[in-house]
């Protein structure tokens, strides 16, 4: 009964002319995951990447005596997971569902197999993935900045 | 602005004349004796500085002065030319901009209630004597940036409210000199009551002398004066006219404005920042430099408060400062600052350069900094490297 | 009053988060004003000295709400102000947002830390007249949990897209974790039909505004409101200067096509 997710206009699959997002689509699996599911933990084998239609997942790491630390949370049309494209496909970080989530879920094999045999597909998917991570380490390095936080040095008026 | 001819129809009052030793003495006395006080050139401290007169005698009769980047000198003339300096030290915002204005005073009551109180203009009525035609201009230039926007100044605006100008045409420019490039001199155009162009011949210093206001024509009115002859019009012609031809420095034949707006970035700063000390004087000494800065103070009690502002200059490190640090951290940055404002986002702000070439941020530069130097450096670099696409 | 400060009484106050309080102020004569949302009141804080504080919402009684953090010795002073205290206020002061121009377009409101305050009458005035825009996203940014402001009005700014995130999670919470920029890609507008209203640290700023002209905004529709010292705020103490603005006179809010080769200057 539920009603079909729309597809994102932002995000990779927003960004992929319409053709290689048919072909990217053909090989998506349709998953519904309620909130609080683990889809992956951190050392595991990235045999898998996701595509958020609605809903929220958290990456997280765990710290001793701290529990699980989410790092940064993935909302709609985004990607989760890029350990899959590069050796040795294993995740570095954990994820878990924050709310229920749609998503498109790819096989990274499969994926990886079709990149290869036409590069033309390839290439721009890469390409797309490449610059998600990009603007990840972007934000994630502004947030190193602590823009929001007491500045050190002089006092101000 | 009226032009002389109606202002002679208007009150029969004269509009040109020639004064001689005796007329400058009157011109001092009428003025004051009209509620004025006067401010001129004086000799003190080895240099031509600007302070109230008593009388003509303190004017620098026979003295000349010898200006190089970095360097000032006053030195003795044979002539007795009371106008052949150039500028020294001081400029005329001393008087309208003063360093040190109180604004208001505050006072907090037993109950924690607040009352402000404006502090009231000061009831002076100045006549600034010895106006060169850059100078004007620089007041002018501080008229817009004080008084011609949406917030009038009233500390300035009281000040400059009906000040009585005498101006004096260049006729002997400094080594630093260069309004011929800005547009601003050697000769007068309008904006003053009064001007004076000095002619030095065998027969001693005289002064060819125009009215360009009413009052003007009617303090002209008031002194011991000559009918205007055609040889000292000539004569005064000439001297303005030759000093036109003897400027000391130049500005490159370019658009300052959009030379100063592409080259943030050009290799010149950082040869000039070698050398720039970042004192901050030739911000003290610019006739149109008018930043300033706030300080609140309170008294023991801590019930009594009042906010003073007094002038600051863009070299000092505080002059940018934010949540954090301040925003122009480098010496380079600094200067640049005040450069590309002054000669180019100048006109963005106020609809004019802020520079009338006046020379005097190059002589008092300890480290002999010569903005117009800099100027042909930067647009030097920027032709070698040819126009950015 | 532009130049003399008008005694206002601290009505009430309310501390947002550790180091920010939000302030009431109503004059105790006369009133300034009217104040655009964007614009900017000089705050006195008796015997220390003066900062430029936007306002964070206005009434039409005259009444000031302004929200400030303690960073400095008078924003400290302004914080640590009881209730019955005066303040000394300056103002109108420069130019607000142009929400005119914004009209019949979809709305990006972003804020970082407390840049949300002077996007908070902006909030206001658009909320007051639903019909005359499009989607409003309300995109907030802040360091922590605690650190959020108008914590109580946050719910009522989630439709048509509303979200807020943290750098740094803490104590349970269960909202998004990442930069605001992160949260376009859900926002609800078209970028051909859109206005931004951007406030933050610069950094943040400049982040946003790229991405939103890569996301097909027109550069001049992107908002951004600017800060550098102002000692005056009517154009006369040159401290505030960027390149060719005076941003107490020509800002604080500036359109991105005119801000951004300034902000890439360093130093200037």
């Amino acid at each position: 009964m539920s009603r079909p997710a729309p597809v994102p206009s932002t995000g990779l699959i927003g960004s992929l002319s319409p053709g290689h997002r048919e072909r990217l689509l053909a090989l998506a699996h349709e998953v519904d995951h309620p909130a609080s599911t683990r889809l992956f933990e951190e050392g595991g084998r990235a045999d898998r990447f996701w595509i958020v239609r609605t809903g929220t997942v958290a990456l997280d790491i765990h710290l001793p005596g701290r529990g699980p630390a989410v790092v940064e949370t993935i909302g709609t049309g985004g990607l989760v997971g890029w350990s899959w494209l590069c050796p040795p496909h294993e995740w570095h970080l954990g994820a878990e569902t924050r709310s229920r989530v749609e998503a498109w879920q790819f096989d990274a094999a499969e994926v990886r197999a079709v990149c290869a045999a036409h590069p033309e597909f390839g290439l721009p998917l890469v390409t797309l993935v490449a610059e998600t991570i990009g603007r990840r380490l972007r934000a994630t390095r502004t947030r190193l900045l602590d823009l929001y936080g007491p500045q050190p040095g002089a006092p101000s008026p | 602005m009226t032009g002389p001819g109606d202002i002679r129809a208007a009150t029969g009052a004269p509009t040109e004349a020639v004064l001689g030793r005796d007329g400058l003495d009157a011109l001092v006395q009428v003025l004051k004796r009209r509620g004025r006080t006067v401010v001129g050139p004086t000799v003190r401290d080895r240099a031509v500085v600007l302070a109230e007169l008593d009388s003509a005698d303190e004017l620098p009769h026979g003295w000349g002065v010898e200006l190089e980047a970095g360097r000032y000198r006053v030195r003795r003339r044979t002539d007795g030319a009371v106008f052949a300096h150039s500028a020294g030290p001081q400029s005329w915002k001393s008087f309208l901009h003063p360093p040190r204005v109180r604004q208001w005073t505050a006072e907090r009551d037993a109950d924690g209630g607040l009352t402000v109180c404006e502090d009231e203009p000061p009831a002076v009525s100045y006549a600034f004597l010895g106006v060169r035609a850059c100078d004007l201009h620089a007041i002018r230039i501080l008229d817009r940036v004080m008084i011609g926007g949406k917030y009038p100044d009233p500390a300035y605006g009281s000040r400059r409210k009906g000040v009585f100008l005498v101006a004096a045409e260049c006729t002997e420019p400094g080594a630093t000199c260069f309004c011929v490039s800005m547009g601003t001199g050697p000769a007068v155009d309008t904006g003053y009551d009064l001007a004076l162009t000095e002619v030095v011949d065998d027969g001693g210093p005289r002064f060819l002398c125009r009215s360009g206001s009413e009052e003007g024509a009617a303090v002209l009115a008031e002194l011991p004066r000559h009918q205007a002859d055609d040889t000292t019009r000539t004569a005064a012609a000439e001297a303005v006219r030759r000093a036109a031809g003897n400027m000391g420095r130049s500005m490159p034949p370019t658009d300052l404005r959009a030379l100063m707006r592409d080259n943030l970035e050009a290799d010149r700063w950082d040869d000039v920042t070698a050398r720039c000390l970042n004192c901050g004087n030739c911000t003290m000494v610019c006739p149109t430099c008018f930043c300033t800065t706030t300080e609140d103070v309170s008294d023991l009690t801590g019930d009594h408060a009042e906010r003073w502002r007094r002038w600051d200059s863009c070299y000092d490190l505080d002059f940018t400062l934010l949540h954090g640090g301040p925003v122009r951290a480098g010496k380079r940055s600094r200067y640049r600052q005040w450069l590309t404002h002054k000669i180019g986002t100048w006109h963005d702000q106020f609809g004019s350069t802020g520079c009338v070439g006046c020379g005097r941020c190059i002589v008092w530069c300890p480290t002999g900094i010569d903005l117009t130097e800099e100027a042909h450096a930067l647009h030097q670099e920027a032709t070698r490297q040819g126009p950015t696409p | 009053m532009t130049l003399v400060p008008l005694p206002h009484r601290l009505t009430s106050r309310h501390r947002e988060t550790a180091d920010t309080v939000t302030f009431e102020l109503e004059p105790l004569s006369g009133g300034l004003g009217p104040f655009a949302p964007g614009q900017y009141a000089m705050l006195y804080a008796f015997g220390i000295g003066e900062i430029p504080v936007s306002v964070c919402r206005t009434s039409g009684d005259g009444r000031l709400t302004h929200t400030v953090r303690a960073v400095g010795a008078v924003s400290r002073g302004l914080c640590d102000l009881p209730a019955g205290a005066s303040v000394g206020v300056r103002g109108p002061f420069g130019n607000g947002w142009n929400l005119r121009a914004a009209r019949g377009h979809d709305l990006l409101v972003v804020a970082g830390g407390i840049g949300l305050a002077p996007l908070r009458p902006l909030i206001d005035a658009v909320l007051a007249e639903p019909a005359a825009y499009g989607r409003l996203n309300v995109l907030v940014g802040a360091r922590t949990p605690g650190d959020l402001l108008y914590r109580a009005e946050l719910p009522a700014w989630r439709r048509p897209f509303g979200a807020v995130t943290v750098d740094r999670p803490a104590g349970g919470w269960t909202g998004r974790v990442g930069v605001v920029t992160a949260l376009l890609d859900e926002a609800l507008f078209a970028p051909e039909n859109a206005t931004a209203f951007v406030c933050g640290p610069e950094v943040m700023m400049r982040a946003t505004a790229r991405e939103l002209v890569d996301r097909g905004l027109p550069a001049g529709r992107v908002q951004l409101s600017l800060e550098r010292n102002m000692r005056c705020a009517t154009g006369h103490c040159g401290h505030c200067q960027l390149g060719p603005l005076l941003l107490c006179r020509d800002g604080p809010v500036v359109p991105y096509d005119q801000a951004e080769p300034l902000l890439t200057v360093r130093e200037l």
